[in-house]
């Protein structure tokens, strides 16, 4: 059970990375250390590296040295969900988790998602800030600009209500309809 | 509670196969998590914690334009019958039904929508999952759908947001975006002609996952297929729903070229295979849920092959829903063994087809590109 697997392609790394594959009826699975994922990412035209769902649990408990060494001892001050109760279910606790264990879960969501940073939608919380709400506003634009290159008018007319909403920026702050 | 299910159509829209490609594709599914500023979720969530998200859950409802006139169904305050067929109907799941012995936990709700199709699981693994659920492929209208839904709860919760890991979510593998895109897909024709791993394989390498429908076993039920987006974080919203929607589309073709294969090479064994299908759901006294599935598979090739021209996908996706174990039982008005539950199974589809789907089993078989009625 805890042993370490060992990288299938270079077959020295620690294999961080379960990747299911079907090939002629057959389901295969591929453990390879993080070098020789990347490099795979890259021959699969630029997409990440595909880690199954179901082994994403079990690629949190695959990596004992690295992630115990800085977080064994570590725990939420909000919610007091410790690191080795977030290795056991896989989930987190609250939002002040994810600054808890934020270098970890990084190096996770790397791997996971092959990124960290969110490109979304930008929320506006209901009394935001400055910078928040020029960041939604120029979201919103774009969104407009690509509506209208579709021709999708009933969706831009949407939109244009969104930024009316909140333009001009800083100036005048929505107000929470109270009604 | 039991006012839910007066309601007409209750969540059932998406049965009627108005959308795009309804032979093929069953359903398109939109789901968004949130999570609310200030209470923890998951499993550090406590009682006072999913109280008070439910309260607030509410009093935004009230406000929401959306969600007029919407209807809030606490779990536990459903019976089990009614709860199940919220499950059957895909607008709970199971962790939020809970454990069958114990029940759903305090503050579990479901918060329906009156107009569009759209609903609000409250207090599942995270405070809120949004969802959207249509006929057909139409990934870019039921996304439209939520992400309003969205944009309105929004102005008047605190989403728990941070500003490199976009929406956080209890599970890592939701975080940035939350939104996971799914559609149903029913591929007989990949499956028949041994291509489905090819496919299945190509989906994985493009960021797309898939599973297939189970049922008891560990065998794939009625060539049911559900493909949706891996990631969440590192893609606009609009990135994810338009690459799904892209890649099934091709995936359709994949499954339109393979049924025209069929017909070609073995047009024989597939005429038959659709034929004594039908027949069995004709007939027969006693139906498994699973049987039932796999000949519903072959009879809805038969359809979308034209070979049964009477008989509509809506019947169809009727059969597939009605039949389900908790909305027998509601049928009956009472508790049904597994046994009786076969046998009121087979009854109902015997009377449906009798109804909606008369085909006269005589002329068929020297025309296998059938004659159309569409
Ligand atoms: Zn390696
Ligand atoms: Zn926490």
């Amino acid at each position: 059970m805890d042993t370490k697997k060992v990288c299938d392609k270079c077959g020295s790394g620690e294999a961080v990375v379960h990747l299911t594959q079907i090939n002629d009826n057959e389901m295969s699975t591929y453990h390879l250390c993080e070098t020789c994922a990347a490099a795979k990412g890259l021959e699969t035209a630029g997409h990440q590296v595909n880690v199954p769902l179901g082994d994403f649990l079990a690629q949190i408990g695959d990596e004992p040295d690295r992630a115990e060494a800085g977080h064994e001892a570590e725990a939420c001050s909000f919610c007091g969900l410790t690191f080795s109760g977030f290795r056991e279910t896989g989930r987190l606790g609250c939002p002040h988790c994810y600054t808890t264990f934020e270098s970890y879960l990084k190096g996770l969501l790397r791997r996971v998602h092959g990124s960290t940073q969110h490109v979304g939608k930008i929320y506006l919380s209901p009394d935001p800030t400055r910078t928040e709400l020029q960041e939604r506003l120029e979201r919103l634009r774009r969104k407009l600009r690509g509506a209208v290159e579709h021709e999708d008018f009933e969706r831009a007319a949407e939109i244009r209500d969104r930024i009316r909403a909140i333009e001009p920026p800083g100036v005048n702050p929505p107000v929470k309809s109270s009604t | 509670m039991d006012e839910l299910l007066q309601i007409s159509d209750f969540g059932l829209s998406w049965l009627d196969a108005s959308g795009g490609f309804a032979d093929i594709v069953l359903s398109t599914r939109v789901r968004i998590a949130r999570n609310l500023q200030g209470h923890a979720f998951g499993p550090r969530a406590r009682v006072s914690d999913r109280e008070a998200v439910l309260r607030q859950v509410r009093l935004t409802a009230e406000k929401v334009p959306t969600l007029e006139g919407a209807t809030v169904a606490e779990l536990p305050k459903l019976d089990g019958r009614t709860r199940r067929i919220l499950l059957e109907r895909r607008l709970a799941s199971r962790e939020l039904l809970g454990d069958p012995n114990t029940g759903p936990a305090r503050a579990t709700a479901v918060v329906l929508a009156a107009r569009d199709p759209v609903s609000v699981m409250v207090n599942e693994e995270d405070h809120l999952r949004l969802q959207g659920l249509a006929s057909g492929l139409q990934l870019k209208e039921v996304w439209h759908l939520v992400d309003r839904l969205d944009e309105e709860l929004g102005q008047d919760l605190s989403y728990a947001y941070h500003h490199e890991f976009g929406f956080l979510t209890s599970c890592p593998t939701n975080v940035g975006t939350g939104v996971r895109a799914s559609v149903l897909m029913h591929l007989p024709g990949l499956v028949l002609t041994k291509e489905i791993n090819k496919v299945l394989q190509g989906l994985s390498q493009v960021g797309l996952t898939f599973r297939g429908l189970y049922g008891e076993g560990s065998e794939v039920v009625g060539n049911f297929f559900q493909v949706s987006n891996q990631t969440t974080l590192g893609r606009t919203e609009e990135d994810l729903v338009e690459h799904l929607d892209r890649t099934v589309r091709q995936v359709i073709q994949f499954e339109s070229q393979a049924r025209q294969v069929l017909l070609r090479d073995a047009a024989q064994v597939t005429e038959d295979k659709i034929w004594r299908a039908l027949g069995l759901l004709t007939y027969a006294r006693s139906l498994s849920f699973e049987e039932l599935m796999n000949l519903l598979s072959g009879v809805r090739l038969g359809v979308g092959l034209k070979l049964l021209p009477n008989l509509r996908v809506y019947t169809l996706n009727k059969l597939m829903i009605f039949t389900q174990a908790a909305h027998l039982e509601q049928a009956a008005g009472r508790d049904l063994s597994s046994a009786e539950s076969d046998a009121h199974r087979a009854a109902y589809v015997r009377r449906i087809l009798a109804t909606e789907g008369a085909v006269e089993p005589n002329e068929e078989s020297e025309a296998p590109e059938g004659p159309s009625v569409r």
